[in-house]
């Protein structure tokens, strides 16, 4: 069984984040694979080893002049990677990148996507199902747990009440969230092992989407971007065996008790 | 009124709409001078459809089992088509987000999601927080075809305005090919009890600094003798501590309580953009320099193993 996983590389959500001139999220400093990608990475790797053959390939879109989170992901045991950079693509919108993978994802050819239910930094979360469109393939959203057999995945899918067990013919694309499976760490073996793994890098001509996609600019825009209006602080107090006593003084005057 | 027709996508919940859905119908009737909804299963929605302000009601034909998105957005795309509407907004849901996904895709029209606000400026502009919601970012569409909007929850009041029922019109069913294969072949509810978490008035929270998943029982314990509902951050969530359904967050549930009590959460910006709303926030987290405190009413720095139990001894002793 050959599983994609769709990855991206994101500016480290723990360091201030900026928008740029343009107001595209500023993506000029390090670069780290999306953590929400991991689950995915780990997702795919036990779907092959569970199968008994197959191999996990990361397909990724942007730029290519740090690809230590795409290393990251082989480090975790994927096989290759394919990674789409091009300086045509740079501002280009969910449905636009949607294009681009599922151009990525014919060449591989897999069994499975996966993907995560969105990344850390955009939070679009339309991506993979507009990849699904795309290909024509069933896409199943918001996996809690994933099995893969006989020509079918099987899914237990979070709702608003609990979950859904949800079942579709491969292929098929299939978002996880976070805790579907506990990601492993990369070993020091993986790590070297990673840095001699094939990375494919490829441009928007050579997926022959040329004058298919380029920037979101000429379909939407950003008018502006404005500092909300910030929430104030309250009163803060250091617990001294009376915190629950002002918590319950506090919802007596909003008049909760 | 620039804005000749919206549609929106109206979800069933049980036998009646989403709430979700009803906001956006609400604010679709301030925005457009012609209202209609899209919605399908086996329940019949005009007149609720009709009282929150849509004229017409689309019904797709039976999905069965299917999973909605693929049939919907089929049908969705067939319609706009033919009916060419300004805008569609969709409810930031489960399913809301597949349909969105494969709607953009077969008009190929991209989409505006996680949209908090919408505005008539000589067409439609909306409203995204960014970076926690520190930042309001405006955006609108440019060129033909209808704009696509996945709004949040909470993002506009539901109100009724007494309209007639809707009239429904059947639309087609999509040609959706082996892209419709996913079929639910069960369902699981996960028992509750109080109040639901979107709806109730007061919502008493869980996080990390719980420091084990058998504290969560002192939040559950807070909420049910205050008549309120329990909610939890991401990180325990993931943890798997407690079922998704109770997450409140960017990727969770958005609640505006008129209290909301934070145990042990930190407040990282993924927790604050689904409860900055609430009108009161009370935090309860023993590092003083946690980001929750700069949105807190009230903050205890403490730590949570002792405020908690104190704290139901006090709310027990009143209700006894």
């Amino acid at each position: 069984m050959n599983v994609v996983v769709c990855v991206k590389q994101i500016p480290d959500p723990t360091a201030p984040q900026s928008l740029d001139a343009n107001h595209n999220l500023d993506r000029t400093g390090k670069l780290i694979l999306d953590e929400a990608d991991t689950y995915g990475v780990e997702m795919a790797l036990q779907l092959v080893d569970k199968a008994g053959g197959g191999e996990v390939t990361v397909v990724s879109m942007g730029s290519a002049a740090d690809l230590a989170g795409i290393r990251n992901a082989l480090a975790m045991g994927a096989a290759k990677a394919i990674v789409v950079s091009d300086e045509s693509l740079r501002g280009t919108d969910a449905l636009g990148t949607a294009k681009v993978l599922a151009a990525a994802v014919r060449r591989a050819a897999p069994d499975l996507v996966l993907a995560a239910t969105e990344s850390s930094d955009g939070y679009t979360g339309t991506l993979p199902v507009q990849l699904a469109e795309l290909l024509g393939w069933p896409s199943i959203t918001f996996a809690k747990a994933v099995t893969a057999e006989g020509g079918q995945v099987s899914v237990a899918r979070q709702t608003e009440a609990g979950y859904d067990e949800v079942v579709a013919p491969l292929p098929a694309v299939v978002t996880v969230t976070a805790g579907v499976v506990e990601p492993r760490y990369a070993s020091f073996k993986g790590i070297m092992a990673a840095k001699s793994k094939p990375v494919e890098q490829l441009s928007v001509a050579d997926l022959g989407l040329a004058g298919e996609v380029g920037p979101a600019g000429a379909r939407q825009e950003i008018v502006d971007v404005v500092a909300a209006e910030a929430r104030a602080a309250g009163e803060k107090h250091v617990d001294e065996g009376d915190g629950a006593q002002r918590i319950v003084a506090f919802l007596e005057s909003i008049k909760v008790l | 009124m620039t804005l000749g027709t919206i549609w929106v996508v109206a979800e069933p919940a049980g036998t009646a709409l989403s709430t979700t859905s009803l906001e956006l119908l609400s604010a679709a009737r301030g925005l457009a001078s012609s209202v209609a909804a899209v919605t399908w299963g086996a329940g019949d929605h005009a007149a609720q459809a009709g009282d929150y302000g849509a004229t017409t009601l689309y019904q797709v034909p039976d999905v069965g089992d299917a999973l909605p998105g693929a049939p919907v957005a089929a049908a969705l795309a067939a319609l706009a088509g033919a009916e060419a509407p300004d805008a569609i907004l969709i409810p930031a849901s489960y399913d809301g987000r597949d349909i969105a996904g494969r709607l953009s895709a077969r008009l190929d029209r991209p989409v505006l999601t996680n949209v908090t606000g919408l505005a008539d400026d000589g067409g439609l502009v909306s409203e995204h927080p960014a970076f926690g919601g520190t930042q309001l970012v405006h955006a609108r569409f440019r060129g033909s075809g209808p704009g696509l909007f996945v709004v949040r929850a909470k993002s506009f009041a539901a109100e009724a305005a007494g309209g007639a029922p809707a009239t429904v019109v059947a639309a087609p069913a999509g040609d959706v090919g082996a892209a419709g294969a996913a079929r639910i072949v069960a369902r699981h509810e996960e028992v509750r009890e109080g109040p639901q978490l979107e709806d109730a008035a007061v919502v008493v929270a869980g996080g990390r600094g719980l420091g084990e998943a058998a504290h969560y029982a002192w939040v559950e314990e807070i909420a049910r003798l205050l008549h309120g509902a329990a909610g939890a951050s991401r990180a325990i969530v993931d943890a798997g501590w407690v079922p998704y359904a109770r997450q409140v967050g960017q990727t969770g549930k958005t609640v505006k309580p008129t209290v909301y009590v934070a145990c042990g959460i930190s407040g990282a910006t993924q927790h604050l953009v689904g409860m900055k709303g609430s009108k009161a926030i009370v935090a309860v987290n023993k590092d003083p320099d946690a980001p929750i405190f700069q949105v807190a009413d009230l903050g205890i720095v403490g730590e949570v193993q002792k405020v908690l139990p104190a704290l139901i001894d006090l709310l027990k002793a009143r209700s006894s």
